[in-house]
């Protein structure tokens, strides 16, 4: 009898968060990724982020599009919503379930592909309404389900596995996102969960669009030399510019960091992203600082991650549009349909 | 923390958690395998080489490999080890051709053996065949030692016992049964080339007490009662019976007592039942048969009218327990007087050597035990060796058939002229059991079945007679489940540094979270990020992962084996290995010329 599915087994004294869940209870089916996928190592990292931040799955929607990557919401939390939608059109879909229930936590899993050919003008779009979600762009650079194609995100003279090099320039998901108003952007490596857990504590709680371009590499079809988003790469151009880590609202900012190098940023929840600057004097804080940051990584050809950039200043799409807190759902129909008199009211103000 | 070295034997065979805590290190995974298959005569084999008696252990070893085995980690019950070593046993087909022959010529070498109980006759298993002239002497007219005269019928069969022996006897040992050895010296006399001494632990501990002398007739040492009634000297008891003690023998007391005629039979325990000494199984089948067992009663008196015994007078115990649950303070509350018509005495058993004389050249201690060597079983003198309870005392037959391997191999350098000490090592083979896409050469997946639970003869047809055996053996069905809760610790994770791509698989896979990737630390930093609390077991820790320069680590405490590492492993990294742990005998000991 051989098996390659993980059991669900309880261990004696196994931890469990605020809502008396242990870790597996994040857990989702068995993956059918290939075996040694980076999709498979940040599902993990987000299944640890929710067990660690103690949500419900059941108050989470897990929203995807076309890919290997969209296929990832299935392995973890199978008790959450999810919508494996169309090519590209995740970030509409996403904006609209917002819309109608701003209440719940909302999380768009999506590729380099899905978001960055078929997709870029619907990412665009929604970093720019400041939607309050976030999104994993999780980059390989190749087209995995299709058997290894050059991605948008290719850079330049990284070769396929059989050979012949990309000529066309890579668009960068940070710069990108810089340009048409994300409030977080960070990028980030499947292999480092110590850096990649709390970014994505730190983006579920941030209020508005926060996007983590995460290098989670093709296993098949571009861990090859030549490759500039395999495995072997990622570890060696890897370069941290800033720690980000989310503290809770019920806990203190340790002090354990010398003067000047510990920058806290306030949430809307009360609780705080502490960033600690791990290259010179960056301040993420810092649009324009960002932008030279992200353009001198490319030139560099570092891979530059971290929080690259945060603002949490700027409101998002409810806030923009004044609309009330209340998931349409929990609104009585009376409310939502005030009826023929009003609507024939409304209509005479704009005769 | 430095690199793990997995060449060591002892440390895969360490994570084996059941066959490390076998003091004769009996296979388990490997013989619950061979059931698995349905080779019950291999697996009896199997287990033969290295505890002798898989049918008498099958159903009355002490068990240690059964707290230890790794299923508790996960569950409360482990595997029903001991009671799968019995259906190896019941099920085997006729294996004599298999077993060591009698030699066509002696060595020369004549050994004496004394007592017939499991150490001798596994020094005799493993001296014979080799062709050694091995001579048992034994007091009594039958051989099995405590294993015919302590264990009742009802829990081992006769003829179970008898076979078992006689496979050893038909090597061509020598077996002098009613020949009590009376003087050390006399034997030493005899010219035999090496001397063991395997006559146990065969003094009951006495209760001296008001009315111990006047109530004698109806007060019984434990040990001398179980073997009056082995030996049919004993047949009747009285109505009423108090057995004093909660250990072991104490069970087989009360339920032997019961068979005898006895209506109400009191275990009677001076501490709570968190200090019983009996096994939590034995204590179980007493209960089952209605056994009482009182607790916090310290003897004080016999009680006695007109020369004869009425009962017994006990103090009333309380306790205070600290956080540890060990006892800071006790107090008497008061005195219970317990009628009774006998009482049996099952509080401890001591070795004695009244047949040794100061002269023999032996030295005892101030407790009046032997000197014994712990790894050659030698005495002070040489030649003369101890094995089983005679040598530190009471433990059970395991030990016992350990003692005797290792007396063996000394016994067979002392007689070759070798250094006693220059033991042969033990070695592990490494061999991966991967069979292609998806398939291991063993059961990988966990399976979360029930500990079986052993069907008991009903207790209407118990008591008819004195040897009625009460468990009935494994059903197929039973068995069919049982073999599969065994997790296969012996299937090893064998981790190749140099092939890791860092790409976390295995640790998403691992269902017990027992994997990490992380910047080497000093070991108590390592364990906390995978929560390896056991300090039984060790932190497995790589050499430098090439692309990042962290190393792997692994918990062998939570690993249940199942092999969904290696599964998920892009570059096999990661193996599931077999660990053939060998461990030498007398018969292939290299001498250390050949060495």
């Amino acid at each position: 009898m051989t098996s390659f599915v993980k059991p669900k087994i309880r261990r004696k004294n196994e931890p469990v968060n605020a809502l008396n869940k242990v870790r597996a209870d994040y857990d989702g089916t068995a993956s059918t990724l290939c075996a040694g996928c980076g999709h498979d190592s940040v599902t993990a990292s987000l299944a640890r982020a929710f067990y660690e931040l103690s949500i419900d799955p059941q108050q989470v929607v897990k929203v995807s599009g076309i890919g290997c990557s969209s296929k990832s919401p299935t392995y973890f939390m199978s008790d959450a919503h999810a919508a494996n939608t169309v090519h590209g059109r995740m970030p509409a879909f996403a904006t609209g379930a917002i819309a109608a229930n701003s209440a719940l936590t909302y999380i768009g899993i999506s590729g380099d592909g899905d978001s960055l050919s078929i997709g870029l003008g619907q990412l665009a779009h929604a970093m720019r309404r400041n939607v309050d979600m976030l999104y994993m762009l999780y980059n390989n650079g190749v087209y995995g389900l299709t058997k290894g194609q050059f991605s948008a995100s290719a850079d330049l003279g990284s070769t396929a596995k059989k050979g012949p090099a990309n000529e066309l320039p890579p668009i960068d998901p940070a710069a990108l996102a810089l340009s048409v108003g994300a409030t977080f952007i960070a990028r980030s490596f499947s292999g480092d969960r110590e850096q990649l857990v709390p970014l994505i504590k730190a983006g579920l709680k941030h209020k508005g669009f926060a996007l983590i371009d995460v290098i989670s590499p093709c296993v098949a079809f571009n861990d090859h030399k030549g490759s500039t988003k395999s495995y072997a790469h990622t570890y060696q151009y890897y370069h941290k510019a800033v720690h980000a880590d989310y503290v809770p609202p019920s806990e203190e900012i340790m002090t354990a960091y010398g003067e000047g190098e510990l920058m806290p940023v306030e949430l809307h929840d009360g609780g705080t992203i502490r960033l600690r600057k791990l290259d010179g004097e960056y301040d993420p804080r810092d649009r324009a600082a960002a932008f030279a940051k992200v353009l001198d990584g490319q030139d560099k050809d570092e891979i530059l991650t971290g929080l690259l950039y945060i603002n949490e200043d700027q409101p998002d799409m409810h806030a923009r549009k004044n609309t009330g807190p209340r998931p349409l759902n929990q609104i009585p129909y009376a409310e939502l349909n005030p009826g023929a008199e009003k609507l024939a009211a409304l209509q005479m103000t704009m005769r | 923390m430095k690199p793990t070295d997995i060449k060591d034997p002892d440390y895969f065979h360490k994570v084996v958690d059941c066959q490390w805590a076998c003091p004769a290190h009996t296979p388990v995974p490997a013989y619950i395998r061979l059931i698995a298959q349905g080779r019950y005569s291999d697996a009896y084999l199997l287990n033969r080489d290295s505890n002798v008696f898989p049918g008498i252990l099958g159903r009355v070893c002490d068990r240690p490999c059964e707290p230890a085995c790794r299923r508790t980690r996960v569950e409360e019950e482990p595997v029903a080890i001991c009671r799968l070593k019995r259906v190896a046993a019941d099920h085997r087909d006729d294996i004599t051709d298999r077993l060591p022959k009698k030699p066509e010529n002696s060595n020369g070498k004549r050994i004496a053996l004394i007592g017939a109980g499991p150490a001798s006759f596994t020094v005799a298993n493993d001296l014979a065949p080799m062709g050694y002239e091995c001579t048992i002497f034994e007091k009594l007219d039958k051989p099995g030692g405590l294993m015919r005269s302590n264990i009742p019928a009802f829990r081992l069969p006769e003829d179970v016992l008898n076979e078992e022996l006689g496979y050893i006897l038909q090597m061509g040992v020598d077996l002098k049964l009613g020949h009590p050895v009376g003087s050390m010296q006399e034997l030493q006399d005899q010219g035999f080339d090496a001397i063991f001494v395997g006559t146990g632990a065969p003094k009951g501990k006495n209760l001296n007490l008001p009315g111990r002398d006047e109530a004698a007739g109806n007060i019984h040492i434990g040990i001398d009662w179980l073997e009056s009634v082995a030996f049919d000297h004993i047949e009747t008891i009285g109505e009423t019976v108090l057995i004093i003690g909660v250990g072991n023998t104490a069970m087989d007391c009360c339920r032997t007592s019961l068979r005898l005629g006895a209506k109400a039979v009191k275990v009677m325990a001076r501490k709570p039942r968190a200090f019983f000494k009996a096994s939590e199984w034995e204590l179980e089948d007493a209960e089952e048969e209605d056994i009482a067992i009182t607790v916090n009663h310290s003897p004080k008196a016999f009680v006695t009218e007109s020369g004869k015994l009425v009962g017994m007078l006990f103090e009333l115990m309380d306790y205070d327990l600290d956080d540890s649950g060990r006892i800071t303070e006790q107090r008497v509350t008061g005195e219970v007087m317990i009628p009774c018509d006998d009482v049996i005495l099952a509080i401890g058993q001591e070795n004695a050597f009244p047949w040794i004389e100061k002269e023999a050249g032996i030295t005892f201690d101030k407790w009046d035990v032997p000197v014994i060597d712990e790894q050659t079983f030698e005495s002070t003198r040489k030649g003369v060796f101890f094995g089983g309870d005679a040598a530190f005392g009471p433990k059970n037959i395991i030990w016992a058939v350990e003692h005797g391997h290792q007396a063996a191999i000394s016994i067979h350098k002392h007689c070759q002229g070798d250094d006693l000490t220059a033991r042969t090592a033990d070695y592990i083979e490494l061999e991966s059991t991967k069979m292609g896409m998806s398939e291991w050469r063993y059961s990988n997946a966990y399976d979360a079945s029930d500990r079986r639970q052993m069907e008991h003869i009903a207790l209407v047809d118990r008591f008819r007679k004195l040897d009625i055996e009460v468990e009935l053996g494994f059903t197929p069905e039973q068995i069919a489940t049982e073999v599969e809760r065994c997790l296969n610790c012996d299937m090893q994770t064998v981790f190749d540094a140099p092939l890791c791509t860092e790409c976390d698989a295995c640790i998403d896979i691992c269902p017990v979270a027992c994997l990490s990737i992380t910047p080497n630390a000093p070991e108590a930093d390592l364990r906390a990020i995978v929560q390896a609390a056991s300090a039984d077991q060790a932190l497995f820790t790589s050499t430098e992962l090439p692309l990042s320069g962290r190393v792997m680590i692994k918990d062998e405490n939570t690993c249940l084996h199942c092999g969904l590492c290696a599964e998920r492993c892009p570059t096999a990294a990661w193996d599931m290995q077999e660990g053939k742990l060998t461990i030498h005998y007398a018969h292939d000991q290299k001498l250390s010329a050949e060495q």
